[in-house]
Parts: structure tokens; C-alpha cells; sequence
């Protein structure tokens, strides 16, 4: 038998001695800013740019340009841009107002106390969904049943059940975000390799520990899916409640803004919307990479699997 | 520099019982799946021994209930009659038709079943810190000396995502090692490797049996493999799954692959290749399915 363990010959490119083991574990930072650089070295950047120049060009040409018929009463976006970055705003709202702010604040709250609800609710009973068979079948169809039902219908008994017009706005809020994080999670649970949890009682684990060294992290992925389509979904039905009560927000400024006649304001909401609503999901994204190091590393690294 | 206690100085070979355990007696186990009598037949009155000590390769072709056998032992599947002891302990028989899975028989799964979201070395230390038999430090330490014995220093902090099949498919050996498991069930371990790949699997499986020592079930539909890797070769018929030919192959150990070219060898393929064909075709015929 040769010298050379098999190891060696087939990771040739790892460290094999003990020295080199903390220059090898990859920090999530290094692995971010390495991926960043790659990012910017691509393609992609640039062709996002043309996607956005495109959008943004029709957009201008078919309202302030061509003023095509059905056009003829959006506000274009030197309008929109103009009313957003005034410090004397037509309307009442711009980047240098406080009320702007307020709206943000009050809408981020509410999505993140009905979010944080929805995930700490949400995911134990997922977790339970896809554990036990029994529960699954107490549970799973009254889930299945409650599920359908849009946020939107529960807008009434909402405000029967709830006092106030703040936690009726966060009960609407939460629905959604909690359907799709227990759904994703149960799923998760679903799909983990019988072999992963045999594999864990051959190794003597008791029940309990193989939910907690394998069921927990094993459906971590599909938890984390969960909860991006979950925040988003949470702006969405947050959107809705607002539109029907509340006095702050950003859904309420659309919806004010749309009965009062000021349509760039409308605008600057539904931008301050998208833009929000993308760094809130772009933060969940990223609390799961750092929590799942060890998909982040097998993808960017390259398993063989 | 301190001596070190004799107690903590653990390596692959010390870890081995002084004397050989791990024999498995199957006596006339029936696995039917589905309701009796409208179910499918697939172990039909089984019998043979795997001695202890050595390596046993059951052949077969692919969907003949090998494996339902292999879970049988490891306790993931019941059995409808007859029995299984492992060292005359009763694992399941007909008081008890389902063993419970334990750290005395440990699974090699066939497309490897080390945990992704843990590193090398928390896989390989999970066993004796879920058992609560060692501490952290310990578990750590014993860990350290047997990846290194076999060949696996450097990756104790890496993922098994960063690392080739191959060398996880060692890793999950060491796993189970770690807890000095009485037999080690390997399910086609090598199944998914390339054919270059797998001669170095093979010789590797050898070196950690030799200095283990440990009893080896290895479940295979390769024929050439099995006479390479084991002191004992049991050919079965496709489903249901009996065994067809049992032969003790008298190639002295320690092998390498050098064998494979030997007169012996040949002899042994010749001997059982016709046997195992005639079963891969009668497997075909029935329109098994791969599995």
C-alpha cells in the first residue's frame, strides 16, 4: 500500500496539515466581499443597469414624451423624481419631510412585530407539522382550510376581534407571513433524507436529540425560504390592512394620496415600498447565510456532489 | 513534553476489541412488505452467518431485498418471522420483529449520510457526545487521533461539502468507529464513485480493516468487489432474496490490488459469475426496477 493516503491525492487542493486550519475556515465576511467582486466583475451589473435604463426610458417616453392615452394622467419620472428630492414638496411628502419617515417607520414596525410573530409561531409549528404524523393530522387540515383565505377577508372580523387600528393592521400583517413560514417549514422537515435521521439514531441519539441536531438544521434551508416569500408577503397584506385603517404608513399614504388626486406622491410610496420591501428580504437572506455557513461554503466552493 | 495517560492515546487499532465480536446469525428470516398474504415476498427463509472479525459481502442484483436485510439488522425495518442475534443477543425475532437501532451496529449509508450542516469533525464526534460517553475535549481528541490514523488530517473544520465523496464516504467510517460499534453494515457504499475512485475506497476500507479489526456486512451487486473485499461472499437470488451460493474466498488478507490479476481470483469470478448473471437475468426478466 502507497504512502500517499487517498486524502491527499484526491484534495489536492486543501490543506491536509492542522496548521493551516484557521487560514482555511472562510469568514462570511471575506466570502461576501469576495462574492461581491465577482459580482462587479461579471456581467450582471451592467445588464441590470440597461433593465433599469429601459423600464425607467419607457416609462418617460410613453408619459412625458408621447403622452400615449391612457398615459396621459401618470406622473412621469422627472415629475415623480422632481416631487421626491424637493425640499418644498407639491404634495406634502418628499425625502426632506418627516412625515416620509414617519410612514416608513410606522409600516417597518408593524412588518416586523406581525414577522417576528409569524416566525416564532410559525416555525415550531412547522417544525411539529413534519415531525409527527399525529399532529400533522389534527392540525394540518384546519391549516389547510384557514390557509386559502385571503387577508383581505379577514379585514372585518379583524376589527371586531382586535382593538385599536394597530393590532388589527398586525393580525392581517402576520396571516400571511405565518401560512408561508410553517408551510415552508413543515415542507423542510418533509424533506430532509430519512437516511440523515437513521443515520443519528445508529449513532445513539434519542428522539429528542434528533430533532435537534437534524430535524432543526436540516429543514434550515426551507425555513429560510419560507421566510423571504414571508416578508414579502407581510408588505403586501400590510399594504391591504392599511388601506382599510391607520393613519400612518406607507399603504395608507397610497391610498390617501390616490383620494386626494396626488398622484406623484402615490409613486414615491409605491417606490419607497419596493425599496424597503427589497432590503427587508435582502436581510433575511443574509441572517440565513450566515446561519447556513455550510451551504453558503458547499455552493461557493463546489462540492462534488 | 508530558507523557500522555494510556487511556487517552486512542488510535483505530487500540479501539478494537481485544477479542473478536460482532458475529451475526440470520436464521430463517421472511420479510413480506404489504399485508400478509397479498404482500410482496421479498427475504424468503434467509440463513447464514456473518463471522465476527471478518468482512462478509452479500451479493446480489439490484431490488433483490439485500438491503431490506441490512435494515433489518440496523433495526429501521421489521422483519415477519424468524431471527436475527448479534453475538446470541436476540436483535429481533418473533417476540420482538423489529431490532432497535443502536451504536453496536452502524449504518454506512449508500449515498452517504454525513450530516451537511456539521463539520467533519462535529460528525465525527456525534456519536459519543450524543451518547453522553465522552466530553467535548475527549470527544474532540479521540476524533483528531482517529481522522489523522486514517489519512484525514486537515479537514476536521471543513464541511462535507468541501471535500470529495470519497474521502467523506472515510469520514463516515471514522464516525461510526468512533463509537467501537461491534459490526459496521455498509449499504453499496460505493455505488455512486467512479471505478478509479473506487479502488481507492477499497483499499482504504481494507487498511481501516485491518487496524480495526471490526466485523464488516457490506451489501454490493458488484461481484469483483465483493470477492476483492471479503473473507466471505454470499451470492443471492433476485427477489425473493435467499441465498444462492455461499463461498469463503481463501485469498490470504492483507489484499491489495494486486489480487485482482491473481490465478485465485479469476477463479473465484469464474466460479461466480455465472451464478450471478443467471440471477441479473432472471432480475431483469421479472422488470425489477433499479433501486
Amino acid at each position: 500500500m502507497t504512502e500517499a493516503s487517498p486524502a491527499r491525492v484526491l484534495n489536492s487542493d486543501l490543506p491536509l496539515s492542522p496548521a493551516d486550519d484557521a487560514a482555511h475556515s472562510i469568514g462570511p465576511l471575506a466570502l461576501a466581499a469576495h462574492r461581491f467582486l465577482l459580482w462587479l466583475r461579471s456581467p450582471r451589473p451592467y445588464l441590470m443597469l440597461v433593465g433599469f435604463t429601459l423600464f425607467i426610458g419607457f416609462w418617460y417616453l410613453a408619459v412625458e414624451v408621447w403622452k400615449l392615452p391612457r398615459f396621459s394622467e401618470m406622473p412621469g419620472p422627472t415629475v415623480v423624481v422632481r416631487e421626491w428630492f424637493s425640499r418644498n414638496p407639491t404634495y406634502g411628502l418628499s425625502i426632506f419631510t418627516p412625515e416620509y419617515y414617519m410612514h416608513i417607520w410606522v409600516s417597518t414596525r408593524r412588518v416586523a412585530i406581525a414577522f417576528f410573530l409569524a416566525t416564532a409561531i410559525g416555525v415550531p409549528l412547522g417544525l411539529f407539522l413534519g415531525w409527527s404524523e399525529r399532529f400533522k393530522q389534527y392540525i394540518f387540515p384546519v391549516f389547510e382550510l384557514l390557509r386559502p383565505i385571503p387577508p383581505l377577508a379577514w379585514v372585518p372580523l379583524a376589527i371586531v376581534m382586535f382593538k385599536g387600528s394597530e393590532t388589527p393592521i398586525i393580525f392581517l400583517t402576520f396571516l400571511a407571513s405565518f401560512y408561508a413560514t410553517a408551510l415552508n417549514t413543515m415542507l423542510g422537515v418533509e424533506s430532509i433524507d430519512v437516511s440523515y435521521t437513521r443515520a443519528a439514531s445508529c449513532l445513539g441519539a434519542t428522539r429528542w436529540q434528533v430533532f435537534l441536531h437534524v430535524i432543526v438544521p436540516g429543514s434550515m434551508p426551507f425555513i429560510f425560504t419560507g421566510l423571504q416569500i414571508s416578508v414579502g408577503v407581510a408588505w403586501f397584506s400590510l399594504v391591504a390592512g392599511e388601506m382599510v385603517s391607520g393613519q400612518y404608513g406607507l399603504g395608507y399614504v397610497i391610498n390617501t394620496s390616490y383620494t386626494m388626486v396626488r398622484y406623484p406622491t402615490i409613486v414615491i410610496g409605491m417606490i419607497t415600498l419596493g425599496i424597503v420591501g427589497y432590503a427587508t428580504s435582502a436581510i433575511v437572506r443574509l441572517v440565513g447565510a450566515y446561519l447556513m455557513q455550510w451551504r453558503t461554503r458547499e455552493l461557493a466552493l463546489g462540492g462534488d456532489r | 513534553m508530558s507523557v500522555r495517560p494510556a487511556a487517552t492515546h486512542i488510535n483505530l487499532a487500540v479501539s478494537a476489541q481485544p477479542t473478536r465480536k460482532g458475529s451475526v446469525r440470520i436464521t430463517d428470516v421472511v420479510k413480506v412488505y404489504g399485508a400478509a398474504g397479498a404482500g410482496v415476498l421479498a427475504v424468503d427463509h434467509c440463513t447464514f452467518d456473518v463471522p465476527p472479525g471478518e468482512i462478509t459481502v452479500v451479493v446480489g442484483p439490484s431490488g433483490c431485498g439485500k438491503t431490506t436485510l441490512l435494515n433489518a439488522i440496523a433495526g429501521f425495518h421489521s422483519i415477519s418471522s424468524g431471527s436475527i442475534h448479534l453475538d446470541d443477543e436476540l436483535l429481533c425475532g418473533p417476540q420482538k420483529l423489529k431490532a432497535r437501532p443502536g451504536p453496536d451496529r452502524i449504518v454506512v449509508f449508500q449515498n452517504g449520510a454525513l450530516f451537511p450542516w456539521k463539520t467533519n469533525i462535529e460528525n465525527v464526534t456525534f456519536g459519543p457526545i450524543m451518547q453522553g460517553l465522552l466530553s467535548r475535549a475527549e470527544a474532540y481528541e479521540k476524533a483528531r487521533d482517529m481522522m489523522a490514523d486514517a489519512g484525514l488530517r486537515g479537514i476536521e473544520h471543513n464541511y462535507p461539502g468541501e471535500i470529495s465523496s470519497g474521502v467523506r464516504r472515510r469520514v463516515e467510517i471514522v464516525r461510526a468507529l468512533m463509537n467501537g460499534p461491534k459490526i459496521l453494515l455498509l449499504d453499496e457504499p460505493y455505488r455512486a464513485l467512479d471505478s478509479l475512485t473506487k479502488s481507492v475506497m477499497h483499499e482504504a476500507l481494507l487498511e481501516i480493516f485491518y487496524k480495526s479489526r471490526v466485523t464488516i456486512f457490506f451489501i454490493t451487486h458488484d461481484l469483483e468487489e465483493a470477492i476483492f473485499l471479503g473473507h466471505r461472499v454470499v451470492i443471492m437470488t433476485t427477489r425473493p432474496c435467499r441465498p444462492k451460493k455461499i463461498l469463503d474466498i481463501d485469498i490470504p488478507h492483507p489484499r491489495d490490488y494486486s489480487v485482482l490479476t491473481a490465478k485465485r481470483f479469476r477463479e473465484f469470478m469464474d466460479e461466480t459469475a455465472a451464478a450471478v448473471h443467471e440471477e441479473a437475468i432472471k432480475a431483469f426478466a421479472a422488470g425489477e426496477k433499479e433501486r
